[in-house]
């Protein structure tokens, strides 16, 4: 891997400095008498965890974490030593892992137990099984939120009262009960109001994109992005401040002309303008971004950023319907909807951001994600006439990067694109 | 075996081994206007479709006896193989009889099949049956009448006809019996595992995936009334054992055979466990719909794709032990089946705690090779009966 230091901007240094907080502050909550609860990415809780003053843990940002730290490994192969199958999530076998290792955080402080899993049962089947795993290990409670899955893409009004049932019955008496606080609607408006500020913003630097040169990477640029908002500081001023300060970097970058910032500094010469489907891989996830931009290749759009919500279409939480907006935040995040929806959306980004084309990173880890891509890539390939590129990995399990391979694989599909382009020209 | 036996199983084997749904191309051309929905494990409501007249019927892949020749190119290696042998059917024209498909809430690979299907197949009706996993019946309970109305609405439409609460009543009661049937099989051969070898018993419950429900229950009777004449059927030194993980994907038939021949009575198991979804009888009388959202609160089995409330994953398994007087457990689930494999720590700490013996395999729809298991299966069987003589 590359040992190249990176060039780090203020909202890099915020966002280092948030996360290292939220860790420390988690470190501290059993002798502070500060609540947890462990919960999910999509379809997160944030705002309302807060308003009664609990603590998010958020298992899969641990495992990723571990993953791009070189833990991960070590902690699938304990799982895996505990009988869990070499066949299945990744993320989940590394949490296992790292609990049975005495459950110290990827940036190297203690994590506590949960004091509740919050089963934010959202596009992913594994998430039940997931914190079933969890309630054997640490023998707290689990409040499920089943979120139906939206297969022809619409949030159906009965479908939306189902998970704001399910708030009001069971998951706000649940928080109530573990924090010792009564549900303070106001507060939670309060924080949801917050969460429009950081979600425009969001949403500016994401379509920022669509200029040429693109002043961002929307993959490997963009999972930093999102960190702050489909984690621990969604509704909270730290996370406004957060995008209020990447936003203003983008727009300078933009004024200069520049295109995204990577590891090794200001990229060169764009190139290529991709569009990504699925996540990236975390075990050798700045090998394989340099295997991009060396080629000059920009991703413009990605699906993995929408995980956590699509803000870009329009969603926002709505301090007016507080639980009903949370409701459809859940149902709406990326991998909560239907193949044809996913399909359609990628087809827009591909339009929207001009891309030259489109590639799906499939991970082994990932059913939720992975089942379905390869017929994605051809309705892709037909709707667009833009032909698609196609890489194996996984997210946490380092066995499954074959970084020769997967090089390979990506430069003779910008080799394609580039030939098309040149037959093109000279049509 | 004696010539109505005989006769009996062949028939089932015929079922079985039929991919191209002659049974359903039967009953549909039989009748104007009749119309087949398909449907993948694990639950859909089968009174529904019965009771606007459309046959239900079951898919399930295509086992070992399909070549794949286009469905590969649909999944990655790292899929299971029951999605990739369902395409395959579909795209070879096996399918074409089904006038809709019907694609349960199991796991991720199901539900974006149903996606998948709707891009591959403009035009025919599609629904993902998304189960509640809350179980209160304000909430949970709301929800799924509301899925439920839907979809009746959606059969009715297609059916060209409305469903009266008295067509839907009749229809619960024939389901009753269907499962009644089920239910006095499973428990005969957990008596008796040697007069109902699970590899007969398989063919007979498949048999229900084609057939309507009343004679599939007929046909179940009669296998129940004939299988104890059969003389040569005796007990044997066997080892009795409950198979787990095969809800989904199902195994070959000759894997079941091997696990026989290795020395295991199989006296309980989760094959096509969406026909005993339900443990008891639903209620009849009264409004239909509401009977059928109860059931589904109240009487739902528990297995891997269904939310347990109670946290005590595990204990189901541990009473079937108990139940059916088994000296161990064979995990034996499909290849990168999620909902089976994760399950399986906690289901293995369960029976840890109790003591119960246990081993687990991998096997995919068209596995071909049964000697390793046969071995292991066979060590298994012995290792038990020499521990219990200990």
């Amino acid at each position: 891997m590359s040992e190249h230091s990176v060039e780090k901007e203020q909202s890099m240094l915020l966002q280092k400095q948030m996360i290292a907080g939220h860790y420390q502050a988690l470190a501290r909550a059993p002798e502070e008498g500060r609540k947890t609860v462990y919960t999910f990415v999509p379809g997160n809780l944030t705002e309302l965890l807060r308003s009664f003053d609990l603590l998010p843990v958020l298992p899969e940002i641990n495992a990723l974490q571990s993953g791009m730290r070189k833990l991960s490994a070590g902690y699938i192969a304990e799982a895996e030593k505990y009988g869990h199958s070499e066949d299945v999530c990744t993320y989940v076998k590394c949490d296992i892992g790292m609990l049975k290792k005495g459950n110290i955080s990827p940036t190297g402080t203690q994590l506590p137990n949960p004091d509740l899993l919050l089963l934010s049962y959202t596009g992913c089947f594994t998430f039940m099984k997931w914190f079933e795993l969890l309630r054997q290990e640490y023998d707290c409670p689990v409040a499920m939120l089943h979120v139906p899955y939206q297969a022809d893409g619409k949030i159906h009004p009965h479908h939306r009262d189902y998970v704001v049932e399910q708030l009001r019955s069971e998951v706000i008496p649940m928080l109530e009960k573990i924090s010792g606080r009564r549900y303070d609607e106001d507060r939670l408006r309060a924080s949801l109001a917050l969460s429009v500020y950081a979600e425009d913003d969001l949403v500016w630097v994401l379509e920022s994109a669509k200029n040429t040169p693109s002043p961002i990477d929307a993959y490997f640029g963009g999972v930093y992005y999102i960190g702050p908002i489909f984690s621990a500081f969604r509704g909270t001023p730290e996370g406004v401040e957060y995008y209020r300060t990447l936003r203003q970097e983008i727009e300078a970058r933009l004024r200069d002309g520049l295109g995204p910032i990577t590891p090794e500094g200001s990229m060169g010469r764009e190139r290529y303008r991709l569009v990504v489907e699925g996540p990236p891989n975390w075990t050798s996830f700045r090998e394989f971004w340099k295997m991009f931009y060396d080629e000059g290749a920009v991703v413009v759009a990605s699906s993995y950023t929408k995980v956590g919500g699509l803000y870009d279409r329009g969603f926002r939480h709505d301090p007016d319907r507080p639980l009903e907006s949370l409701a459809e935040y859940c149902m709406g995040c990326y991998t909560n909807l239907g193949l044809p929806s996913r399909v359609e959306l990628l087809e827009s980004y591909i339009r929207e951001y001009h891309a030259d084309g489109f590639m799906i990173n499939s991970v082994k880890s990932c059913n939720s994600f992975s089942a379905g891509q390869l017929l994605m890539l051809r309705q892709l390939e037909e709707r667009t006439g833009i032909p698609g590129g196609f890489i194996e990995s996984d997210l946490v399990d380092p066995r499954y990067f074959s970084s020769a391979n997967i090089k390979n694989r990506i430069e003779s599909y910008l080799q394609m694109l580039e030939q098309k382009r040149g037959t093109k020209v000279g049509a | 075996m004696k010539p109505e036996l005989e006769q009996l199983v062949h028939r089932a084997q015929q079922l079985y081994e039929d991919l191209d749904l002659a049974a359903v191309r039967t009953w549909k051309q039989a009748a104007p206007g009749r119309k087949a929905i398909g449907y993948m494990p694990i639950y859909v409501p089968r009174e529904l479709m019965h009771a606007a007249g459309i046959l239900p019927v079951g898919i399930l892949g295509g086992g070992d006896r399909l070549e794949i020749i286009r469905g590969d190119a649909y999944f990655q290696s790292y899929i299971c193989h029951i999605p990739r042998s369902t395409v395959e059917l579909a795209l070879s024209g096996r399918l074409d009889v089904l006038d809709g498909m019907l694609f349960p809430s199991i796991g991720d690979v199901i539900r974006n099949l149903s996606g998948m299907w709707t891009m591959l197949f403009p035009g025919r009706y599609v629904r993902y049956v998304d189960v509640p996993q809350n179980f209160d019946p304000k909430v949970g309970g709301a929800y799924w009448r509301r899925e439920l109305e839907t979809l009746q609405g959606d059969l009715t439409r297609l059916a060209g006809r409305a469903i009266k609460d008295d067509d839907l009543r009749h229809s619960i009661a024939i389901y009753n019996q269907n499962r009644q049937a089920i239910r006095e099989l499973y428990q005969a051969r957990s008596w008796q595992p040697w007069v109902y070898p699970t590899s007969e018993l398989y063919l007979f419950l498949r048999a229900g995936n084609v057939l309507p429900p009343e004679e599939h229950t007929e046909l179940l009777r009669q296998y129940l009334k004939l299988a104890p004449l059969e003389e040569d059927r005796k007990e044997k030194d066997h080892s009795r054992v409950v198979l787990v993980g095969m809800f989904c994907e199902q195994p070959p038939l000759g894997l079941l055979l091997t696990l026989e021949r290795a020395g295991c009575w199989i006296v309980d198991d989760d094959l096509l466990l969406g026909m005993r979804w339900l443990t008891g009888e639903v209620e009849v009388e009264g409004d239909p719909l509401a009977n059928l959202v109860t059931a589904f609160l109240e009487q739902s089995t528990a297995t891997a794709s269904r939310y347990q409330p109670e946290g005590d994953r595990g204990r189901a398994l541990v009473e079937s032990v108990q139940h059916n007087v088994a000296e161990g457990v064979i995990f034996c689930a499909p290849s990168f089946c999620d909902p089976a494999l994760l399950d399986q720590p906690m289901l293995i700490a369960a029976l840890d705690r109790e003591s119960i013996q246990h081993t687990q395999f991998k096997y995919s729809e068209d596995t071909g090779q049964f000697a390793v298991i046969r071995e292991q299966a066979g060590t298994f069987s012995d290792s038990i009966r020499l521990w219990s003589e200990a």
